[in-house]
């Protein structure tokens, strides 16, 4: 009884300590970026002509699109290759291929995303300056990070597709469902929940990403849809400047994490309301 | 559910003892006290500040009773605050001027920035106006200075970098008039994307350089007005593009002041000072 009211407190300490924490960052956050709230305009992010914060120029704006390019594309690769190489390996392919295949995922996952940037810059980088010169671009970013945020999507949808209900499957198989109608009629709509929230949670990751997307992007402030632009990241514009920025240039910075704060709690927002939609319908 | 419960526990004790060695080395630092006591104040150029913030560390370290507040806000902050006895030690990143006499400069460090290209970049120098229309997008390719036929990669540095004030400094140049293709961080990250980029065209540390083409790093530095970029062309004042490094007081120094100074001057803060991307002046 003693024992199980003192895991009960610390366990409510625990819990307090992380929660109070993030609550402490995001006071943290509000209150050194209210520096340039209060000093410049919110026009200056929107209309300034670049980002030089040591000559007053704010323009935030491209830096912010920058980083939702770079997620979105990832997204967008990674997505159907992780869930098709999940199918593959839950369903079609032997195990022989699909353990190993399987442990590979896993370890790739497990690779610091800095080895990631460092084998972008090495190849990613100069097979892209072939095409169109210098390399180091959105499409860099992109690729760079598509390769980051994979592996743990095979990992999620592998989750997903065992948790589903065995009991539907057997069903489904003793009724001689072909392979292709199991996965599209049971399995996909039973795993469709672990599916969507781990993607968004991964999204998450993306957006946040630092060093990789620094090292190849080119990390130029424009305005650009152009996939072989260089473009910055709001996570790049704080790592390239935090080191030597004083006053309103510090200031413009914790702005730029105040943002990337904002867009990922907006994002495991959604989550939570996809999760608990779902489950209700 | 034991075993959570024995993780759960192991973690909570891991974390007590975490809190309580923090604790107790702080204490043991607390007790070897030394002479000096007291608190310096020292302002100036954003540039020196994270060296001088770092040296105060270790200062600090070794003398518990000695706090120092080190502020950033440029070099003629650094002056004035001296001058009016705000703060004890100043930081310049630039030689005291004629009208500045009645202040002593303490020569902390100097700062070169080199021009490097890849190593199979058959261009051997370039004028001063050339790097100058290269970095304003007038010269975009490098055949026009007698090279291959490839577009120049211009590599430029982020906003604050010291190294992007020395090199706006010398050639009169205006950041936001740039136009360049990468904007990196540091001088490594430059150094990386030049040595896999035989069209690039980048400005480093000189000192980081030197240490990256020892180690047979594919990247070359480019002579300024026909002088060799190095460390030595720098400590002899020959290299154009280079700036002091100074701590500035005025009058009689305090004690404190004084052993902090001598700090600055040891031979065994070379390794910090190079750790920055600067020249110790500081023989070993």
């Amino acid at each position: 009884m003693s024992r199980d009211k003192a895991l009960h407190y610390s366990l409510k300490f625990l819990a307090g300590l992380s929660v109070s924490s993030l609550l402490f960052i995001i006071f943290y956050l509000v209150s050194e970026s209210s520096i340039i709230l209060q000093e410049v305009s919110p026009t200056h992010f929107l209309f300034d002509n670049n980002w030089h914060p040591t000559e007053g120029e704010f323009l935030i704006l491209p830096i912010v699109l920058g980083s939702v390019f770079i997620a979105f594309g990832a997204m967008v690769l990674s997505i159907p290759l992780g869930i098709l190489s999940a199918i593959l390996c839950q369903f079609y392919a032997p195990v022989w291929f699909s353990k190993p295949y399987e442990r590979i995922i896993e370890i790739l996952s497990g690779i610091p995303s800095v080895v990631f940037g460092f084998w972008g810059v090495i190849i990613i980088v100069p097979l892209l300056a072939q095409i169109e010169a210098p390399g180091t671009s959105m499409l860099a970013g992109i690729l760079v990070l598509t390769f980051i945020i994979m592996p743990p999507i095979v990992l999620i949808a592998n989750n997903a597709f065992i948790n589903i209900d065995k009991i539907q499957l057997q069903n489904a198989m003793a009724l001689g469902m072909s392979r292709f109608s199991i996965i599209r009629y049971i399995i996909f709509p039973n795993a469709k929940r672990g599916l969507l929230t781990g993607m968004i949670l991964q999204s998450g990751r993306a957006i946040g990403e630092t060093l990789a997307v620094l090292m190849v992007c080119g990390n130029v402030v424009q305005f650009t849809g152009n996939i072989f632009d260089p473009i910055r990241t709001l996570t790049s514009n704080i790592a390239l400047e935090m080191a030597y920025a004083m006053d309103l240039h510090r200031s413009a910075l914790f702005l730029s994490g105040l943002i990337l704060m904002i867009v990922v709690l907006v994002l495991i927002l959604l989550s939570e309301k996809l999760e608990t939609s779902t489950k209700s319908s | 559910m034991t075993i959570f419960r024995t993780t759960l526990i192991i973690t909570a004790v891991c974390f007590l003892v975490a809190c309580n060695n923090q604790q107790s080395t702080f204490s043991n630092s607390g007790a070897s006290a030394s002479s000096l006591a007291g608190k310096l104040i020292v302002t100036g150029s954003s540039t020196i500040a994270p060296l001088a913030a770092e040296l105060a560390k270790q200062f600090e370290s070794m003398h518990s009773n000695v706090k120092i507040d080190v502020q950033t806000g440029g070099s003629s902050r650094g002056i004035s605050d001296v001058r009016q006895q705000i703060s004890d030690i100043g930081m310049v990143s630039r030689q005291l001027k004629a009208a500045e006499t009645d202040l002593s400069s303490h020569l902390l460090a100097k700062d070169g920035v080199s021009i490097i290209v890849h190593k199979n970049n058959p261009i051997s120098e370039l004028s001063e106006q050339q790097i100058k229309q290269i970095y304003l997008g007038e010269i975009t390719n490098w055949k026009k200075l007698g090279g291959h036929d490839v577009k120049i990669t211009v590599i430029n540095k982020a906003e604050g970098r010291s190294t992007l004030e020395v090199f706006l400094k010398h050639f009169q140049l205006k950041n936001t008039a740039i136009k360049p293709t990468i904007i990196i961080g540091d001088n490594e990250q430059a150094i990386k994307l030049v040595a896999n980029n035989t069209s690039a065209i980048a400005y480093v540390s000189i000192g980081t350089a030197e240490y990256d083409i020892a180690l047979n790093v594919p990247i070359r530095t480019l002579p300024l007005n026909g002088i060799e970029a190095s460390t030595k062309t720098v400590l002899s004042n020959q290299f154009p593009l280079s700036r002091e490094l100074n701590l500035i007081t005025k009058g009689e120094l305090s004690t404190l002041s004084k052993a902090f100074i001598e700090y600055t001057r040891n031979s065994t803060i070379s390794s910090t000072i190079e750790e920055f991307g600067f020249v110790p002046v500081v023989t070993r």
